[in-house]
């Protein structure tokens, strides 16, 4: 197929902003793309993003610096990012920044007309550039642009309303396309593609309501997996500290808020009912500011979230509920309005009540996946022809992202994935002898599972599982994880695919439904929770977003390293990749000093509290021996905590083929549990 | 975390919802209303009722039919996607809150884009009026050339303006000039409005101008002023139209001098 380098197509599946990153280099190359994505780019979830972007300019003289950004990054992160793409990320976020300069994004100045930079959490530096409070919006629209003029140059291919639902993969296991779906008509087609790059965004609909937006299903990924392609880090889920909660999702009340110096405290008294204006100053708990001096508010968010839900679950929450106060009233409302206008409005019109003059209500929501489809330092999973950029890869962030470091590590993915999509197109030797045969057998494969759906007719409500599996997360694979609670929530989730076998698709007009690709997402999203789920249940630790009340400490011995989850037909398999740590010592962790401090006092391997001090009475690691193993599941799970194992993935041809006997159903053709 | 937020309720809430929405199976088919009911809850928005309704699709009459079809994303108005004619108006479903709304409620796909089902519109003539007018900036390439020219924050805060478009549709459904093929629409001058102001993207202004200088353009507008006022970003679209008219009069009459 690759017939000299000017033939060679690349598919990008999803136009967000690593999405639309990797399709302008790739096009600015003189390639093609064939660029796919469930909504109409624009309409991506990244216009979501408030806050901003992150990049170590040091526009306010305070000493900034890439190394710093890397050292904030992976500190944040609790050690457990592979270092060397993480600096190779903070050390291109300048020039990244100046290109969407460059490109129009009407960026906050200052004075002079430089770039202005905002605080965010994790870090003492202005290190984020921000325009106004709807940066996520401004910097997609700017690829956008870039990517519709080179559409109308004739090197980018839309396919806005199709939906990937497979990868083709060769004998080999070599990715040589996609299947996508027509939204409209349902109509299934093969793509041919010279390497695919998966730019599909977060999973947050595992969780029924989260920050995310309605395509963020985690769907395109999950049939990855379920073709062979590793899933790392899965049980990382960041839960947001400050979302306003919703009938039909959570709303962010993005970090900045806090950056401009927003506020959070309950009343000093629990139960008061008081209107929150008029409780005298020192009658109100500033917990946050009490307990972390020197990060305050901007402590990062895994420990932001946990003491808000801490404080509700002691019963400090306002009026003895789920909610804190974010209070930015004390700032003057021109202020405000000029530098958080767009998410003030969003408060104001969806709970009615005016955040300049009255505390805004708060509680943590799902929000972010640390974790995604495995890739090496050119975003190369391990399916050869199959690369991943943006939030659905797992690079980067560790156990837990800091704010604004999302957009640039999009931006990063697909600027890394572009050059090395190129370089291995540039390199396939493909002897034509498969023609169209690979194509049609997957064509036919996801025909089957589309009929079958369609065919099929059960009491189940698909809709109603879908609500379940969000609760039950919600509720058990969050904030704090007991592994009791997680062998029960991977069991709810077995029920729930023999039940998912037994729904009906509800719509008789097929033109244009919600019903069959949303049935389609539902079984993908149930093979993602269980990686979430058994991940956080094998991992007895505490690190990042991932807490265990039971093991409240960063066991740096024995879980230094990513979890590798590998589909096996009946659920997943999991092991563990040692973390390329050569370039930092992992330290402690710990919010409540500054962090230079902590540099110099700590060592690595007695890592503490993943930046949570002890509670009074809180329980300590059980001693050797004692560890809760998981090995009364009732399902057949294979995944395994043997320590033999860790590091072995499953990697050679023979025992590769034997399991991808079970994994025929390449992106879920028949439930064969 | 199902938290309820406190909200400006009324005083007595209804005990149902009771939403028409007016369907269509196919593009090429007859459209027909179809009446719902569901239980009232405070901070119900319209995509809740929506979900409810899908999940159950069983109408007033007690009669099960095929579930409304909608477009939905972000959820927070700022991708567009979800844009519908509500009691009348057109506007965002997501940001459309019951409590704010008298009953029954109606919805309506928009009525300037091609209807593909229920309330689903195809919208993608906007994204080729974009094209058009070249809505974006000339720069050189992708590699790093250091930082873009130095801005007023003044300006910066009205270029932020209309790049908060979301090519939701709203200002064309309203605008009485524009019916799909006669007239570019204002989103499309704003967006040129956008790009004539920046420094860099002055340097090619007279492509831009040239796009809404054709039988089409921009000379169609009637000044009704409709557009500013549904526009949910509240995007000074009759400003843009002002001063685009302007520059192209200018461009003209250069153009007539330099043959
Ligand atoms: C409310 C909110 C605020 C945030 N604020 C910030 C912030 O201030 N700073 C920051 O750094 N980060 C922020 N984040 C995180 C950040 O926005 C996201 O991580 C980031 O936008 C993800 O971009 P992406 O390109 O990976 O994917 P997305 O933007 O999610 O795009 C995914 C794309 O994939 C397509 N797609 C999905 N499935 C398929 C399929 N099967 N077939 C075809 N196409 C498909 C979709 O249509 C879409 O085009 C925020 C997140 C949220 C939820
Ligand atoms: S001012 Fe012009 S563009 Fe706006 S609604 Fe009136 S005719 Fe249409
Ligand atoms: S100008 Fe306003 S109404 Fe028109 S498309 Fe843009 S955001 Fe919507
Ligand atoms: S869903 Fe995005 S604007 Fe309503």
């Amino acid at each position: 197929m690759a017939a000299g380098t000017n033939a060679i197509k690349i598919a990008i599946v999803g136009g967000g902003l690593a999405g639309l990153a990797a399709a302008m280099k790739i096009a600015e190359a003189g390639h093609s793309v064939d660029l796919f994505s469930v909504v109409p780019v624009k309409r991506s979830h990244s216009v979501c993003a408030q806050g901003g972007i992150n990049g170590a300019v040091n526009t306010k003289g305070e000493g900034d610096s890439t190394w710093e950004h890397f050292d904030d990054t992976v500190y944040g992160g609790d050690f457990l990012a592979n270092q060397p793409p993480a600096k190779a990320m903070c050390e291109m976020a300048p020039s990244i920044i100046y290109l969407f300069d460059r490109m129009g994004v009407p960026f906050s100045r200052t004075k002079e007309g430089l770039l202005d930079f905002r605080r965010f959490g994790g870090t003492k530096h202005h290190r984020t550039a921000f325009a106004g409070a709807s940066t996520g919006q401004q910097l997609l629209y700017a690829l956008d642009e870039q990517v519709r003029r080179y559409e109308v140059g004739g090197k980018v291919q839309k396919y806005e309303g199709w939906e990937m639902m497979s990868l083709v993969l060769d004998d080999h296991q070599v990715c040589s396309g996609i299947i996508a779906m027509n939204l409209n008509t349902l109509e299934l087609k093969a793509f041919k593609a010279d390497a695919v790059i998966m730019a599909t965004g977060g999973p947050g609909l595992i969780f029924g309501k989260s920050t995310n937006s309605m395509v963020c299903t985690g769907s395109a990924v999950s049939a990855c997996y379920q073709q062979g392609a590793r899933y790392a880090n899965g049980e990382f889920i960041q839960v947001h500290p400050t979302s306003i909660p919703g009938e039909d999702k959570l709303r962010l009340m993005s970090e900045s808020a806090r950056g401009e110096g927003g506020r959070v405290w309950v009343p000093r008294q629990k139960g008061d009912t008081r209107n929150p204006s008029s409780i005298p100053e020192k009658e109100r708990w500033y917990f946050l500011e009490e307990k972390y001096p020197a990060y305050g508010n901007l402590v990062p968010r895994d420990i932001a979230t946990r003491e808000i839900f801490q404080v509700c679950l002691d019963g400090m929450g306002i009026g003895g509920g789920n909610q804190v106060y974010l209070d930015l009233s004390h700032i003057p409302a021109e202020t405000l309005d000029r530098k958080l206008g767009a998410i003030l409005e969003i408060y104001e019109m969806f709970v009615g009540d005016d955040p300049r003059h009255v505390p805004m209500r708060i509680f943590p929501g799902v929000h972010y996946s640390m974790g995604g489809l495995w890739v090496d330092y050119d975003q190369r999973t391990n399916i050869p022809g199959l690369l991943a950029a943006g939030e659905c890869d797992y690079s980067i962030h560790g156990a837990n992202r800091l704010g604004a470091n999302s957009l640039v590590s999009c931006v990063y993915g697909g600027f890394i994935a572009a050059p090395a999509a190129i370089e291995y197109a540039k390199n396939i030797q493909r002897n034509g002898a498969d023609g169209s045969r690979v194509y049609d057998q997957e064509l036919q494969r996801q025909q089957e599972v589309n009929d079958a759906l369609i065919k099929q007719f059960g009491k189940e409500n698909q809709y109603v599982i879908h609500e379940e599996m969000g609760k039950w997360m919600t509720d058990n694979v969050t904030v704090v994880r007991y592994n009791d609670k997680l062998k029960e929530t991977d069991n709810k989730l077995l029920e729930l695919m023999d039940r998912y076998r037994r729904i009906s698709i509800n719509d008789s007009n097929l033109w244009a439904t919600m019903a069959l690709p949303h049935a389609r997402h539902l079984k993908n999203m149930l093979e993602l929770a269980r990686v979430i789920t058994l991940g956080a249940l094998n991992r007895n630790e505490s690190r990042g977003a991932h807490y265990k009340p039971d093991f409240p400490k960063r066991d740096d011995e024995n879980f230094l390293k990513t979890t590798i989850a590998e589909y096996s037909g009946e659920g997943p398999v999991l092991s563990y990749e040692a973390v390329d740590i050569s370039l930092l010592n992992p330290r402690v962790r710990d919010y409540s000093h500054n962090k230079q401090e902590t540099v110099s006092a700590t060592v690595a391997a007695s890592a503490s509290a993943s930046g949570l001090p002890p509670k009074d009475g809180a329980k300590q690691v059980p001693p050797e021996g004692e560890e809760q193993k998981p090995e009364n599941l009732s399902a057949p799970v294979i995944w395994t905590q043997d320590k033999e194992k860790v590091n072995a993935p499953v990697r050679d041809d023979a025992t590769r083929k034997e399991r991808d006997k079970g994994i025929e159903d390449a992106g879920g053709k028949s439930d064969k549990l | 975390m199902s938290t309820q937020v406190q909200t400006s309720s009324q005083q007595n809430p209804p005990k149902s919802v009771v939403i028409r929405i007016r369907r269509r199976d196919k593009p090429d088919a007859p459209q027909y209303w179809q009446e719902f009911e569901l239980p009232y809850r405070p901070n119900l928005n319209i995509i809740s009722c929506l979900m409810e309704i899908q999940k159950n699709p069983v109408t007033r009459e007690g009669k099960r039919v095929t579930p409304p079809v909608w477009n939905m994303n972000c959820l927070e108005q700022v991708c567009g996607i979800c844009t519908m004619v509500i009691n009348g108006r057109v506007r965002q479903s997501c940001s459309a809150l019951v409590d704010q709304l008298d009953q029954p409620i109606t919805l309506e796909p928009m009525s300037k884009f091609p209807n593909v089902r229920d309330l689903i519109v195809d919208r993608s003539q906007m994204f080729e009026h974009l094209k058009r007018v070249h809505a974006w900036i000339e720069i050189d390439g992708t590699y790093d050339l250091g930082p873009g020219p130095k801005m007023d924050q003044d300006d910066v805060m009205e270029r932020y303006a209309y790049s908060r478009c979301m090519t939701c549709g709203c200002c064309l459904e309203a605008c009485p000039q524009y019916d799909g093929e006669n007239y570019i629409g204002p989103q499309a001058i704003a967006q040129v409005r956008l790009f004539n102001m920046h420094p860099s993207g002055k340097m090619t202004r007279d492509e831009r101008l040239e796009g809404i200088m054709g039988e089409d353009g921009i000379t169609n507008c009637g000044n009704a002023q409709n557009c500013v006022k549904v526009c949910p970003m509240s995007i000074p679209l009759t400003k843009a139209i002002y001063e685009e008219n302007r520059e192209t009069v200018i461009h003209g009459l250069f153009g007539w001098l330099k043959r």
